[in-house]
């Protein structure tokens, strides 16, 4: 028998995709409200701005450069995404990442200024302090029934104190942040391997953002390919089933906490560990990078190569927001997009359905069709 | 000690109003993560009316404006919880974090806006009302007493009065627990899930505005209101559910969370030399405590984040 083929429209994939575009254009389109509320005059110069990123810049040269900057940036964004992704396929709310990444940062940083550790060592570190702070939500989940997504908010404040107690040992006398890595620890430094020529030397591309696509095919093929991926998947969906069935679900779901803590631990070091930026240590509210991978998450359709482009485009509307006319707005109009663009993203489901109904409606009423014409056909025939 | 009681008793306010808005909205079965954004929305309306009402205005319509500001942005911002877990069976988890981060981003852009169109050099996100807020405190001896811890005594009575003595309290509870059950005998389970929404909305911006003006009179709006939208939640998961335990939940955590503002004013307590990071961490380390220990049993409405699809069985 022929196998029949999907509909394009019926694809799981296109859906995702129509959805996630849809979303990024109400996304955008609201933001630009929100703009001409404040001032008329400059809203739509600055949708523009904000969604031309490096583009504003004349030159190649400087474009190419600047490119670059955005995707240093993406490789830790495309980490918190994963790290969320692969929580929420085990039917868990990782809002962690944001924690997560705080300790990542905070363990990378010591380890490369204090101890004077290679790279290599920080990374660890880095996954290791993710990792670790994943599991106490996941334990906490596991045997003490706690909701994963306060338990998390509460981490997230906690890393944040403790890693502004902790970086404030290696902070520069005069200046809140940290020590720049290149003169402190210039071993700690990512290798770039010649990228940086790629992107009109812009010392700042490393290794991490292959890395950080590497991880995003690793955890593809764990999700999709591997018989964990597969238990993990069947414990997300109905963990008492999947016990039945004899899969472990409580060492399940601590194991999804611990590879989601370390996936958002290993981003931090892969922006820290570039020297692109320091940690503030009298930050006082949780950095962005985990909130926006939630973001990046959910507009990749879940997908985690469909999260590569998702994360791309959230950075890309995160570094423009830093180029709006400052007299007029300020930079945090991009976060509003993002959550404007997450905030949508709740709707996919039901969009989803209602498509679907549609096709159905449809694919029905040409079904009815063809055998109305059928039957007139055979009833002709007769009367000849 | 005397300050030691009053910020616990303005927090333990704060904490009682949103965790009572948080018991209202899953009652009726709607998850409400989003709380934390709408102390915010909250938070900037009363801080906007504050701004904007001349200073010679008496206290008590003082108090009245600037509580039906609070109240009035809360519950229209809850409006996008409510359509999204309602009308469009969203995710709640989902749509009440985006909430959270949209209510933040929100009142950034909105006063950073605001200030710049002021003066141009001015590019901070903070709210100033150090004068307006005299109106909600009353010196009794040492005492500071602020009208919102009143108003959050009267939330608390309401809730309880609502909750298990009227029609409308025990409808809204059977909403939360067996949506269908309660469709069965006529109760139309959207709209009680909108009441209950909305009922969070307007707690949750009320306490918004409570937790600006505890101890500060001025608030940057770039932190948001600091997970405290989470802490409530906690509470109202320690407190199972039930108004009269959130109270005394809330005063627990309200009291960690005021050792933070005056541990500094105990003799011992600053001796010991801990940093302040310590008692900032404070409330939330004892959240994550007394929820491993409380949750085990939870007496959490059993319908709870489950959109209510009519046609299910």
């Amino acid at each position: 028998m022929k196998k029949q083929k999907t509909p394009l429209l019926r694809s799981n994939a296109v859906q995702s995709l129509m959805a996630s575009l849809l979303c990024i254009l109400l996304g955008l389109l609201m933001g630009y409200l929100v703009l001409s509320v404040i001032n008329p005059a400059g809203a739509g110069e600055a949708i523009q701005t904000i969604v031309q990123n490096f583009f504003t810049y004349s030159k190649p040269q400087t474009q190419l450069k600047y490119l670059g900057s955005t995707l240093v940036k993406t490789a830790p964004l495309l980490m918190c995404s994963l790290s969320v992704l692969f929580a929420y396929k085990v039917g868990l709310f990782n809002i962690g990442a944001a924690g997560q990444y705080v300790v990542g940062a905070g363990a990378s940083l010591y380890c490369a200024l204090a101890l004077g550790m290679p790279w290599y060592g920080c990374l660890l570190a880095a996954i290791a302090a993710g990792a670790l702070l994943g599991a106490v939500s996941g334990l906490l989940k596991a045997y003490c029934n706690v909701n994963e997504v306060i338990s998390c908010i509460m981490l997230n404040w906690i890393s944040l104190y403790t890693v502004n107690m902790l970086l404030s040992r290696v902070k520069e006398t005069a200046s809140p942040y940290t020590m720049p890595l290149a003169t402190t620890n210039a071993k700690a430094l990512l290798p770039s391997m010649g990228l940086e020529a790629l992107f009109s030397n812009n010392t700042y591309v490393t290794i991490a953002i292959p890395l950080a696509i590497l991880a995003a095919v690793v955890i593809w093929v764990l999700l999709e390919k591997t018989k964990l991926g597969y238990e993990l998947k069947a414990t997300g969906y109905n963990k008492f089933a999947a016990k039945y069935c004899g899969m472990r679900e409580k060492e399940n779901l601590i194991l999804t906490m611990v590879i989601a803590g370390g996936l958002a631990g290993m981003g931090a070091a892969l922006l820290y560990l570039t020297g692109f930026e320091q940690w503030q240590c009298t930050q006082s509210s949780v950095p962005g990078m985990g909130f926006n991978g939630i973001a990046a998450a959910f507009l990749g359709g879940l997908n985690p190569i469909g999260t590569i482009f998702s994360s791309f485009f959230i950075q890309h509307i995160t570094s423009g927001g830093a180029y709006v006319d400052k007299t007029m707005y300020s930079a945090q109009i991009s976060d509003l997009i993002s959550s404007l663009i997450i905030y949508l993203c709740g709707f996919v489901l039901f969009f989803k359905t209602y498509m679907n109904g549609r096709l159905d409606r449809r694919a029905e009423r040409e079904a009815a069709k063809a055998r109305n014409a059928k039957a007139g056909v055979a009833e002709g025939g007769e009367e000849k | 000690m005397i300050l030691l009681l009053q910020y616990t008793l303005i927090f333990a306010s704060v904490l009682v109003l949103v965790a009572l808005g948080g018991c209202f909205s899953e009652h009726s079965g709607v998850i409400n993560i989003g709380l934390e954004g709408i102390m915010v929305m909250g938070a900037l309306g009363g801080a906007l009316m504050m701004k904007v009402l001349p200073a010679d205005t008496s206290a008590f319509m003082m108090i009245l404006l600037v509580v039906l500001a609070a109240i009035a942005l809360g519950a229209v911002y809850s409006l996008l919880l409510a359509v999204a877990a309602v009308n469009f069976r969203a995710d709640q988890t989902l749509v009440g974090t985006a909430m959270n981060l949209l209510g933040t981003a929100a009142a950034t852009v909105f006063v950073k806006a605001m200030n710049t169109a002021e003066s141009v050099d001015n590019v901070s996100s903070t709210i100033q009302y150090i004068g307006a807020k005299k109106a909600f405190l009353v010196n009794i001896g040492g005492f500071e007493f602020n009208w919102f811890m009143l108003l959050a005594l009267i939330a608390l009575a309401a809730a309880y009065i609502v909750l298990y003595k009227t029609r409308f309290g025990l409808r809204l509870c059977a909403c939360g627990e067996h949506p269908q059950a309660a469709d069965s005998v006529g109760i139309n389970v959207y709209k009680m899930r909108y009441a209950g929404v909305l009922i969070s909305g307007v707690l949750g911006g009320l306490g918004g505005i409570v937790y600006i003006t505890a101890g500060v009179s001025e608030w940057k709006f770039e932190n948001g209101v600091a997970g405290f939208g989470f802490l409530a939640l906690a509470v109202m998961i320690f407190g199972q559910w039930k108004p009269t335990r959130i109270a005394l939940a809330a005063l627990l955590f309200g009291l960690f969370r005021a050792l933070s503002n005056v541990y500094t004013g105990f003799a011992f307590l600053s001796a010991m030399n801990i940093p302040s990071a310590v008692y900032n961490m404070l409330p939330y380390i004892i959240s994550l405590i007394v929820l491993a220990f409380t949750s085990q049993k939870s007496r959490a409405p059993k319908a709870e984040g489950i959109p209510y699809d009519k046609g299910q069985r």
